[in-house]
């Protein structure tokens, strides 16, 4: 077992060094030379060359990314050009909102989609299977504007229901800051919806068809102690990765619904960043992304250990 | 299956084969070529009606379009769906329908040259990485890792931000963002095919590595693939138009969805609501009609 | 012409008691499936009973029906499935009527079933104790009662240590325990019918022994009836009091078991009987009988009989007037007008050989430098499992090699060595004509390659299926032979006719051919080349037997025209001692025996061997030693010492040095050599006074 957890764990890190090094090279190789870049073509060479060396910039590749990656792991995540203050608080705090944001819209997609992907799979073929499967395909990959767009429309400005920003202001109650979740993470809902519910699903048919489940109906067993005790303790395995591979999305890649909600969560800050070409900060919040990435699929490979009894024994050997 | 028994009749899965002359014709007749089952199914067909018009538009955008999309009329801004112009004005005055139609243009191509390249890319990559395995895979696979730690979108910036938007770059960008995810798949499918003896055989033969990943192994992969690129399909649309929304992509005065949503989605509190309606329907059509497509093609190839 | 009156419609046997209801009655079941809007007959007119305590077996070929009758019976057909005629009455019940709840319960109590793969058939996520509880849970014990009850019954399938299996997962058990947990399953409440469905075909000849004894012992035990379902005869003339040939959905005859197999009463069955190589049967001087033609089209209507295409015996009458069935006596019943000819059935394939056996090349008598040689042979995987360890082997220019073993003994690993698809360990000698091989098949020179080829076993997976046929022979062709153009064609026309293949066939995928079809095409493809020696992998344990002869047929005719040398690797033993010269049994990667195959068969033998035989069941009667070895076979990364077999060995000494030193493979008579500490002279002493020691013993 022990094994299995350090493998998995240099795995990771290694996922995450080579997933620094595209992040580096793609921060400071590709833009050619950012002091030309933050001061303009007008700009003097001696400017240049001066906000270079104190950028750091002119140093070897190979160094420049090591004191980065020093720094890094001390926790200095580099200073913002544009705020010309440490990255690391405008991290935290928006990570922080992003986080609230994901954990609401993982509550409501999760039970949802599962309970979704389960029914159209007892109910194969028909009509309530195609209905959830093309409407949750068709959700998906509509873009989140344009549900977003759709949403606030409808429930904003048309019924005004609830408000059409994400942001609650500054020391707003627990159900205020609720209330303007809302809207956002339903857009959010229609993303994730179709491909964990199809994931549920095809995992379900797959339980259905099993030797087993025949087992279990002929020795007749009632049909919901089948389902209870024999499918979906073994559909649903497969739905774990998928979850954990969707809050990489959850987290860093609501670009959009931020901007479209006006939420300060990292998708909008590294937005801004991006458009600023302030690097530092879109560099460490990539990375943040990525590392919030490895550690979900880690623990989804962690429970999926736990919860198969097969991998257990195969783990353990 | 090692037991030691006499006379065995039949093991299990042995195919019910009828081969009679009449028999094979029979079955060779009764079983239609996949594509005419593809035209029978209606998503299929509703699926295809769709893309085609967009299509049309694309390539035809500016001859059919009522109006020149980039022509200012300045004193019929803002205006409502009428005779004149079917989809209203957005806040410049141009013609809402006539910016549409041709605003389909950039975005299928993009959108499809991006998911040929990743298609091409991530097929040979999944071919090698399935079938050579060993060291290759191992450091393929964590490159791969990488890369699908990341939301496209969040690549899709770091990119642009790096290098400037333009049409060039964005095909590209959208075409390697998506290499690994398809490599992923056409991996898996090659790692099904390995369990079989056809390639021993091949093997025997004498064959070397190439001609065995791509006379052998290719051809059985192919409907995976097939699936993979019209699923991805959808999703390119799908990221170049967010990418329009934020700017990142295609840049005005050119004509996109994505981009004139943001651009007038803020007159939305002031009622103007066919500026948006419009451009986010024929996204959202295109989207769907890729979707039942692929959905059409995965249905006849599981059969 | 027929004296007798046809036989009632009705089953043929009367229940002996009034007022019991029989276990089973069957009467003039159809069942239908709907394909593409179709409907098509699976099951046509079928009726049988079975009595209480009965044991009835229902034998067919692929596509007679025979698992959908079992599925009928407790209405789990698939959604596109149904019973459109007939009625069926279990223990009095009818199923068919029943609402949901009544289905339920006739499952729990009454019915119960075992399918093929015993491992898929357990839910991966519970253990084991818990599954079997579940009967008795629904049958209304308390929780704690049903785990003492569920430990009760697997301690009564002669599982030792009932506690600790409970607890465990159903990977963990091997193909052989876990079949015994889903046979403990299904008699936890004591059913009527016990409904058994190939229950043994994925299990090893030793294990199946197990298995079937243990299922016979049983039903006496419970009083339950049984249905057995199987393709394999002599496991269904053994296990079966009575039988029922089924093909393509309809039963053509029943009666007696003993009776039908020693005095087949329908031309079907009789060339069904003659396919399968019987004792005394040689490949020099026999070829099995073959049943020409090709099952109906599922779905093609019919007027006649149903097998009418396909008998030697067939006039005006049987194509357009269905048979009734037939009284061949008071407890048989056949369903063919000329049911008192069939006996003399005539054969379909000559019954000698054409050619004189002269003829052949380099009949096994060593003449010669041998073909291939193997030393010291060894392969180990992942640092710690020993497939092969030291064999030593040679093959003979022009015989047929017969390996046999069974799981974990090596023999697939043993091919895939020679071939080149896995390299050997450090040491291994491995040559052909006297030059030694390379491990690694790609880096052969072509005449290499030319030289050893081989047949998979199942043409599914060893024909590329987006290849034609014409490209699946020609690549050879070109690759191995050197051919191109109009040579190429020239010699893919006589490949085709060798194999008995058309034209008309190269343009097919494999899809759109039958099994047999399919490994014809492998097998020009093994041939394509001019091998000197061709591996066949258990070429026909994916094929029907009817299909199956005709293959045999094909490779004993290509042997003698193409001098080429056969290893044949088999786990049918009816197959290897009809079509080999010599035989080599393998057990946990070693060799254990060789001999001429005759006189491996006939005895004396080393004890494995002995067990083996006597384990499979055998149209031919049983065999005077009824060996039944205990407990699993071992694991091969963790091997025992000294003799690998010792640890189930019957004939363990009681020195101990069956324990502690690993016996010599030593020739104790000319050309049959033994590994075990026990001299031939006196195994045949103990083997032919049929004793069975105490130590070790059988269960």
């Amino acid at each position: 077992m022990a094994t299995f957890l350090l493998k998995r764990l240099g795995l990771m890190v290694l996922t995450l060094f080579i997933l620094s090094l595209i992040v580096f090279l793609a921060g400071q190789v590709l833009p050619g030379d950012p002091g030309r870049a933050i001061l303009g073509n007008l700009a003097s060479q001696s400017a240049v060359q001066s906000l270079d060396h104190t950028l750091g910039v002119d140093r070897p590749l190979i160094t420049q990314y090591l004191s980065w990656i020093g720094g890094l792991l001390h926790g200095n995540l580099g200073e913002s050009y544009t705020y010309q203050s440490p990255v690391a608080p405008f991290i935290g705090a928006a990570l922080i909102n992003s986080l609230k944001l994901a954990a609401l819209a993982f509550v409501i997609v999760v039970p949802l989609s599962i309970l979704g992907g389960v029914i159209a799979a007892l109910y194969n073929g028909r009509s309530v299977d195609r209905i959830i499967s093309v409407t949750g395909a068709s959700l998906s990959t509509v873009p989140e504007f344009v549900s977003g767009i759709v949403l606030i429309v409808v429930f904003g400005v048309g019924l005004k229901w609830l408000p059409v920003t994400a942001s609650a202001g500054a020391g707003a109650s627990v159900g205020s800051q609720l209330d303007h979740l809302i809207l956002p993470a339903i857009t959010l809902v229609f993303v994730l919806f179709g491909y964990i519910a199809r994931m549920a699903r095809v995992g379900t048919i797959e339980a259905l068809n099993s030797d087993y489940t025949r087992t279990a109906i002929l020795k007749g067993l009632p049909r919901s102690t089948v389902i209870r005790r024999h499918v979906l303790r073994n559909s649903l395995l497969p739905t774990i990765t998928v979850i954990a591979t969707q809050t990489g999305y959850l987290i860093g890649g609501l670009v959009v619904v931020e901007r479209l909600f006006n939420y300060q969560g990292i998708g909008n800050l590294i937005f801004k960043a991006a458009t600023s070409k302030d690097f530092h900060m879109l560099e460490a919040g990539i990375l943040v992304i990525g590392v919030v990435y490895a550690v979900a699929t880690l623990i989804a490979d962690l429970l999926l250990v736990a919860l198969n009894p097969r991998l257990r024994a195969e783990v353990g050997q | 299956m090692t037991d030691i028994a006499s006379s065995p009749l039949e093991p299990s899965g042995t195919a019910l084969g009828p081969t009679s002359v009449a028999a094979i014709a029979a079955t060779a007749r009764g079983t239609p070529a996949p594509w005419r089952l593809l035209a029978r199914r209606p998503t299929f067909i509703v699926g295809t009606v769709i893309l085609l018009f967009w299509i049309v538009c694309a390539i035809f955008g500016h001859a059919i379009a009522p109006y020149n999309p980039l022509a200012q009329q300045l004193l019929a801004t803002n205006a409502a769906p009428s005779g004149a112009h079917w989809f209203g004005t957005d806040p410049l005055g141009r013609d809402v329908l006539s910016r549409v139609i041709t605003g389909a243009g950039d975005i299928l191509i993009i959108s499809l040259l991006a998911v040929i390249l990743a298609t091409i890319l991530g097929t040979a990559l999944g071919l090698a990485m399935g079938y050579l395995g060993g060291a290759f895979d191992l450091i393929s696979g964590r490159l791969v890792e990488a890369v699908l730690a990341l939301p496209s979108i969040v690549i899709a910036l770091l990119f642009v931000a790096a290098v400037g938007p333009s049409t060039t770059t964005l095909t590209i960008l959208v075409g390697l963002v998506f290499t690994p995810l398809i490599s992923r798949t056409v991996r898996a499918a090659v790692l099904a095919e390995r369990q079989l003896d056809y390639l021993s055989a091949a093997r025997l033969l004498g064959e070397n590595r190439a001609r065995i990943m791509f006379g052998e192994v290719l051809p059985n992969v192919v409907p995976a693939i097939l699936v993979e690129f019209t699923v991805r399909l959808g999703y390119a649309v799908f990221t170049v138009a967010t990418l329009s929304f934020l700017g990142l992509g295609i840049q005005p005065p050119t004509p996109d969805w994505g981009a004139d949503i943001a651009a007038n989605y803020v007159g939305l509190t002031a009622g103007y609501w066919w500026q948006v309606l419009f451009p986010a329907l024929a996204i959202a059509s295109l989207v769907i009609a890729v979707i039942l497509i692929a959905d059409s093609i995965e249905q006849v190839l599981a059969s | 012409m027929n004296s007798d009156l046809p036989a009632a419609a009705s089953s043929p046997t009367a229940p002996s008691s009034a007022d019991a209801p029989l276990a089973l009655s069957v009467q003039h079941m159809d069942v239908t499936y709907r394909v593409r809007g179709q409907d098509r007959l699976a099951l046509r007119d079928v009726s049988f009973s079975i009595e209480r305590g009965e044991s009835y077996g229902l034998v067919g070929e692929s596509g007679s029906g025979k698992s959908t009758a079992a599925l009928a019976l407790v209405r789990y057909l698939p959604g596109n499935g149904r019973v459109s005629n007939g009625m069926i009455s279990i223990n009095g019940l009818d199923p068919l009527s029943m609402d949901k709840a009544a289905l339920r319960d006739l499952r729990a109590r009454t019915v119960s079933m075992v399918y093929q793969e015993p491992g898929r058939a357990l839910n991966p996520s519970l253990r084991v104790g818990r599954q079997i509880a579940e009967v008795f849970g629904i049958a209304g014990q308390s929780s704690g009662d049903a785990t003492a009850s569920a430990e009760d019954m697997l301690r009564k399938v002669q599982i030792s240590d009932p506690g600790r299996v409970m607890q465990r997962y159903p990977h963990e058990l091997s193909g052989g325990m876990a079949q015994r947990a889903v046979i403990a399953m299904a008699l936890a409440v004591s059913p009527s019918l016990l409904i058994l469905d190939e229950p043994t075909t994925a299990l090893d000849a030793t294990v199946e022994a197990e298995v079937l004894d243990l299922v016979a012992a049983l039903r006496s035990e419970f009083q339950t009836s049984v249905l057995f379902i199987s393709h394999n005869l002599a496991v269904i003339a053994k296990m079966c009091d009575r039988v029922g040939v089924l093909y393509a959905g309809e039963l053509l005859e029943q009666g007696p078991a003993r009776e039908v197999f020693n005095n087949p009463r329908h031309p079907y069955t009789v060339g069904l009987l003659r396919c399968i190589p019987r004792r005394g049967q040689r490949k020099d001087t026999d070829r099995l009988d073959t049943i020409p033609g090709f099952l109906p089209t599922p779905g093609q209507s019919l007027t006649g009989c149903i097998f009418a295409p396909r008998c030697a015996l067939v006039q005006d009458k049987c194509r357009t007037a269905e048979p009734p069935f037939f009284a061949v006596s008071d407890v048989r019943t056949s369903r063919c007008y000329f049911h008192e000819q069939a006996p003399d059935l005539p054969r379909a394939t000559p019954a000698s050989i054409p050619a004189s056996g002269a003829d052949r090349a380099g009949s096994a008598d060593g003449a010669g430098e041998p073909l291939v040689v193997i030393e010291g042979l060894s392969k180990t995987f992942g640092g710690n499992v020993r497939a092969l360890a030291g064999v030593d082997l040679s093959i003979q220019r022009g015989e047929t090699l017969g390996l046999v073993g069974e799981s974990g003994s090596g023999k697939t690993t043993l091919a895939r060595v020679l071939l080149g698809l896995t390299g050997p360990d450090q040491g291994s000698v491995v040559t052909l004509n006297g030059t030694p091989l390379n491990p690694d098949a790609q880096r052969r020179p072509r005449a290499v390659l030319r030289a050893l080829q081989i047949v998979f076993q199942n043409p599914d997976s060893a024909l590329n299926r987006r290849h034609t046929v014409r490209a699946l022979i020609s690549r050879p062709l070109s690759r191995l032979a050197g051919l191109s153009g109009a040579r190429l064609r020239a010699r893919l026309e006589e490949l085709i006719t060798s194999v008995r293949l058309e034209d008309r066939h190269l343009p097919l995928r494999p899809s759109q051919l039958s099994g047999g079809l399919k490994q014809r095409v492998a097998i020009a493809r093994a041939f394509a080349g001019g091998p000197e020696a061709v591996v066949c992998d258990e070429p026909t344990s994916a094929l029907d037997v009817s299909v199956q002869a005709a293959i045999l047929n094909l490779l004993a005719d290509l042997q003698t025209t193409e001098r080429v040398t056969y290893l044949f690797i088999s786990h049918d033993l009816g197959l290897v001692r009809y079509l080999s010269d010599r035989i080599v049994v393998l057990y946990l990667g070693r060799v254990m025996e060789v001999g001429p195959s005759e006189t491996v068969f006939a005895g004396p033998h080393h004890p494995y061997t002995e067990a083996l035989f006597s384990a499979v069941p055998s149209l031919d009667g049983e065999r005077p030693s009824r060996i039944r070895l205990t407990g699993e076979i071992p694991s091969a990364a963790d091997p025992p010492s000294g003799c690998v077999f010792h640890t189930r060995c019957p004939r363990r000494l009681s020195t101990g040095i069956c324990e502690s030193t690993e016996p010599p493979l030593h020739e104790d008579e000319p050309g049959h050599l033994i590994r075990c500490h026990i001299p031939l002279s006196e195994l045949r002493t103990l083997q032919r006074n049929d004793s069975v020691p105490s130590q070790g013993g059988s269960s």
